[in-house]
């Protein structure tokens, strides 16, 4: 089994994986990091995902030995000093979130959507971007306000 | 109290904060020390006898700890999976319930079906071994369309041999005979409602645990009713009594009707845990797992008459609908396309004549339940199809033909069996008519022709019951349980609050909505309440959350718990006072003497409550903290009109929404932002069953074809617009509160009112769900022959 060792929220960490193991696994079982979701096994639903050296990646779909030694965010670590990024706080304050099952894979979408794009986003700009995350509760209205919102303050 | 916390404001939801930070706790998310991993053999038939199953090669491989088969399960005296409404056809008959084995005997009978289970060290394992099980079928015919499934050769139950589960009717039939023979116009339809999959986007999931000292089991799962699932556990499997058996229902995931129901593989999990040493077996359902295994919903093949007078007056209504129950009746099954669907057919009209018959019919499929709105999407689909196709074949403008035929006066007592209670459907159709600029609708249409495109606008008015339900009314009609909510209210001598609840949140914000309710009522602050659920060994009972019945049931019973505190508080303020009780008022979260100058705040009763120095003991008993349950003494009917707008490519049959507006009655709200947000997802699951979704199996192979989120559309970002909605409020008057639900309401109205506007706009009587591209494409191909 390699191992690996890979920074994830800022910190090291290190383990040894199947070559099969898939990102997602080893961010949720090896590390306990659970709140990166798996909803799907097709990589459509995009609850699974995180940025990877700053870019947003479906964790479902990637292999953990394929990121020796990659920087990864998960949801787990977007807050700042107990301060909750600002589209985090843009998901809560528009009311974009629901069961929460899809919101972590939603809102490191919605970042990387906003560091690609910039801040100004339009409807449709956020409405097409979202095309790789599925969310069944909200019908989306108030997570494409909560997006437009979260990018102005980014 | 107006604090910015109480009934009726936008409180930002306190659960908010663990699940935006990767906080949250869904089953999945448990592990537990020793656990081993669980999964499933399945059927790859849609109908088969099962000749043997050979598990000599799989238990050698890696890591396989035990393999269990149903002769396993059914040598431990383990009852079978139930349907908890019992449904009596119209020769008194009753209804022909199959056997649902947990895990298959003898025979599978749709794709999916439950044949055995591997449990290993690790979920690889466990799989790897499960493709080594080496199972010899028998392959039978099978039927997969309801249409066909009536006396089809392919016979799924000894018990029904031409699959009919039931042959059930409402109304009088003669009498409706009766008013079609004087009638002026008779409209007819056949109408198919599309089988769904819910999709919750947590997939089901469990772990189940035996403790071997305590000979005590632990069920953490996927639900939205854990005391239902412990009690049918132990009162129908069998499994170990309910004081033995703890259900454990954390953070779930969206629901939508489909963790409601007992499951085949939640039950095995704790039920397995035993005989591999009392080591944990957890489960998490694969996407592909989801869509084979989980109830599904609607599935309805409908004809539908309705006649008219001279007048435009509706006077008869008959329904005929075929309904897929599957290949086994689901644990709410029966009472969905009978008690939660033709009740609704009176829609919001004044109909003297309803005459509906409903056929359930086995076919080899995944079993069809409740999924959002059960039952009433289907009525309001038929009703406000037909009503529409009514308004256009007598010239008449749809809105105004659904004015004339309004109930008017409350109560109004129904042909079939409801009483709306209150309501103003004039008031609804009016804001509605505004707000989608109906004025304007002409100049858009003409502006999307001269693009080459079709314009519609289609209208939905529809009425639901929910609020489930008066228990005496359902068992009556067949219920196995009564429909009560349960609350605890715990006041600690420091003031704050314990809220422990039957009711279970797995999306809609209990955590905030009742605590507003809390705050208004004693008012302290949100943030010293916090609210228990989905746990049966912390919450003594309850019937947890579907029919939209958390607010107008659940809510309830917290008020009427609140209702004892106050009284209760007020005898020891009385006497820490030295008043009378009588002389004692509560407001905005202090007790006053009247007449005096004398007060105490709410935590200094509580603390007064548990040091219990300052009143005699004998009579008022130390402690503050009181209990209630709510039986409610009616089902609650929240109305509304949804008005949707499409324009269709011309070139591609894309059908685009571009307008949607909904304006709604629920009564009194507790917190707009909540309920907006259930709306805007209820018509996008509605647009979804519209235009985009539908669970396909192949008629050749009875595989389901639609398997996997490449396959079954669900609708997107960029699928649905953003939402004009409105409100109008006429309070209910069987709940304290006023309220009504608004869980379903979004998906029960929009399928129709986007149907509506798709016919409209390409001048056709019918166009089938869903109304994809190249559907649609097809009638305009048609259409553009005729023209030529």
């Amino acid at each position: 089994m390699p191992a690996i060792s890979m920074k994830v929220n800022g910190e090291a960490v290190c383990g040894d994986v199947e070559g099969r193991t898939l990102l997602v696994e080893f961010i949720r079982e090896k590390l306990g990091l659970t709140g990166t979701h798996v909803g799907c096994d097709t990589s459509q639903c995009g609850a699974c995902v995180v940025l990877v050296d700053g870019k947003a990646v479906k964790s479902c779909t990637a292999l953990a030995a394929a990121h020796d030694g990659a920087d990864v965010t998960t949801v787990e670590g977007l807050a700042r000093d107990g301060k909750m990024h600002p589209m985090q706080e843009a998901f809560k304050d528009n009311h974009g979130l629901q069961c929460g099952f899809c919101t972590p894979g939603m809102v490191i979408a919605s970042i990387d959507m906003v560091n690609r794009l910039g801040k100004n986003l339009s409807e449709e700009t956020i409405r097409h971007e979202l095309e790789g995350n599925i969310c069944r509760c909200t019908g989306y209205h108030n997570i494409v306000a909560a997006v437009k919102a979260g990018a102005a303050n980014m | 109290m107006d604090n910015g916390t109480g009934i009726g404001a936008r409180v930002k939801r306190k659960e908010d904060h663990r699940f935006l930070t990767g906080k949250g706790n869904y089953t999945d998310d448990i592990n537990l020390p020793k656990q081993t991993y669980a999964y499933f053999v399945r059927s790859p038939h849609a109908h088969a006898t099962i000749n043997k199953i050979g598990t000599s090669k799989a238990r050698n491989m890696p890591g396989v700890v035990g393999i269990f088969t149903g002769e396993d399960v059914a040598a431990t005296k383990l009852g079978g999976l139930i349907c908890g409404w019992m449904i009596h056809s119209k020769d008194g008959s009753p209804m022909k319930a199959g056997p649902h084995p947990i895990l298959a005997l003898g025979k599978v009978r749709y794709v999916g079906d439950h044949v055995a289970v591997v449990i290993a060290e690790t979920r690889e394992q466990a799989k790897a071994a499960a493709a080594a099980v080496e199972v010899d079928y028998g392959v039978l015919p099978h039927v997969v369309d309801v249409a066909d499934a009536m006396g089809h050769k392919a016979q799924i139950h000894d018990v029904a041999p031409d699959n009919r589960v039931y042959n059930w009717s409402i109304g009088d039939e003669a009498a409706t005979d009766a008013a079609f023979k004087r009638a002026k116009h008779i409209t007819k339809i056949d109408l198919v409602n599309n089988r769904l999959i819910p999709n919750a986007m947590e997939p089901r999931a469990a772990i189940g645990c035996y403790d071997t000292g305590a000979e005590h089991y632990t069920l953490y799962t996927t639900s939205q009713n854990p005391h239902v699932a412990r009690l049918v556990i132990s009162a129908f499997h069998g499994l170990a009594p309910e004081h033995k058996l703890r259900v454990i229902a954390p953070d779930v995931g969206g629901g939508f009707g489909s963790k409601i129901f007992i499951y085949a593989e939640e039950v095995v999990c704790v039920w397995a845990s035993r005989f591999v040493g009392g080591r944990p077996v957890k489960w998490t359902a694969e996407r592909t797992e989801s869509f084979l295994a989980d109830a599904h919903g609607r599935d309805h093949v409908t004809h539908a008459e309705m006649a008219t007078d001279a007048d435009g007056k509706i006077i008869g209504f008959k329904v005929h609908t075929k309904a897929a129950m599957g290949a086994y009746l689901s644990t709410f099954s029966s009472c969905v396309p009978t008690y939660l669907y033709a009740t609704l057919l009176s829609g919001q009209y004044n109909i003297p004549n309803i005459y509906a018959e409903v056929d359930a019919l086995y076919t080899n499929t995944a079993p069809v339940d409740a999924y959002r709105g059960a039952g009433r999407p289907e009525a309001t689909y038929v009703v406000e199809r037909i009503v529409e196709t009514a308004a256009r074949e007598l010239k008449m403008d749809p809105a105004e033909f659904r004015r004339k035929n309004f109930v008017t006066q409350f109560p109004h007592q129904t042909p079939v069996i409801m009483c709306y209670d209150a309501g103003d459907y004039a008031a609804t159709l009016d804001k509605a008519l505004e707000i989608a600029d109906v004025k304007g609708f002409a100049a858009r249409k003409a502006a999307s022709a001269a693009k080459g495109n079709y314009r519609g606008l289609g209208y939905s008015a529809y009425i639901e019951a929910c609020g489930i339900a008066p228990s005496a009314a359902v068992g009556s009609l067949g219920a196995g349980v009564g429909l009560w909510e349960s609350a605890e209210v715990r006041v600690n001598p420091v003031g704050t609050v314990e809220i422990l609840t039957g009711s279970h949140s797995h999306g809609q914000g209990h955590e905030t909505t009742f605590a507003q309710l809390v705050s208004d009522r004693l008012g302290i602050d949100i943030n010293n309440v916090s609210i228990v659920h989905g746990d049966t060994d912390k919450v003594q009972f309850g019937m947890g959350t579907y029919g939209s019945r958390s607010g107008a049931v659940g809510m309830t019973a917290i008020s009427k718990a609140l209702d004892k505190i106050e009284a209760k508080a007020k005898r020891i303020a009385a006497a820490v006072m030295e008043s009378s009780p009588d002389d004692v008022e509560f407001k905005n979260g202090t007790f006053t003497v009247k007449g005096t100058d004398k007060k105490m705040a709410f935590g200094e009763v509580a603390l007064s409550a548990y040091v219990a120095h300052k009143f005699n003991s004998a009579q008022v008993e130390p402690g503050l903290k009181e209990s209630a349950f709510h039986d409610p003494s009616n089902f609650v009917f929240p109305a509304g009109v949804h008005i949707a707008e499409v324009e269709i490519d011309g070139d591609t049959g894309v059908t685009t929404v571009v307008n949607y507006t909904a304006v709604d009655d629920f009564g009194n709200v507790i917190n707009p932002m909540i309920v907006e947000g259930q709306v805007h997802g209820g018509i996008t699951q509605g647009i979804g069953q519209a235009l985009a979704e539908g669970a396909v199996y192949d008629k050749e192979s009875g595989q389901l074809l639609t398997g996997s989120y490449m396959d079954y559309q669900m609708p997107r970002a960029a699928d649905v617009p953003s939402y004009k909605l409105g409100f109008t409020c006429t309070p209910c008057p069987s709940n304290p509160l006023g309220m009504k639900g608004c869980g379903e309401a979004g998906a029960i109205a929009s399928p129709a009112a986007v149907m509506n506007a798709v016919t409209d706009a390409l001048g056709v009587v019918d166009v089938p769900m869903p109304a994809t591209p190249h559907v649609v494409w097809k009638y305009m191909q048609h259409l553009k022959k005729a023209a030529e």
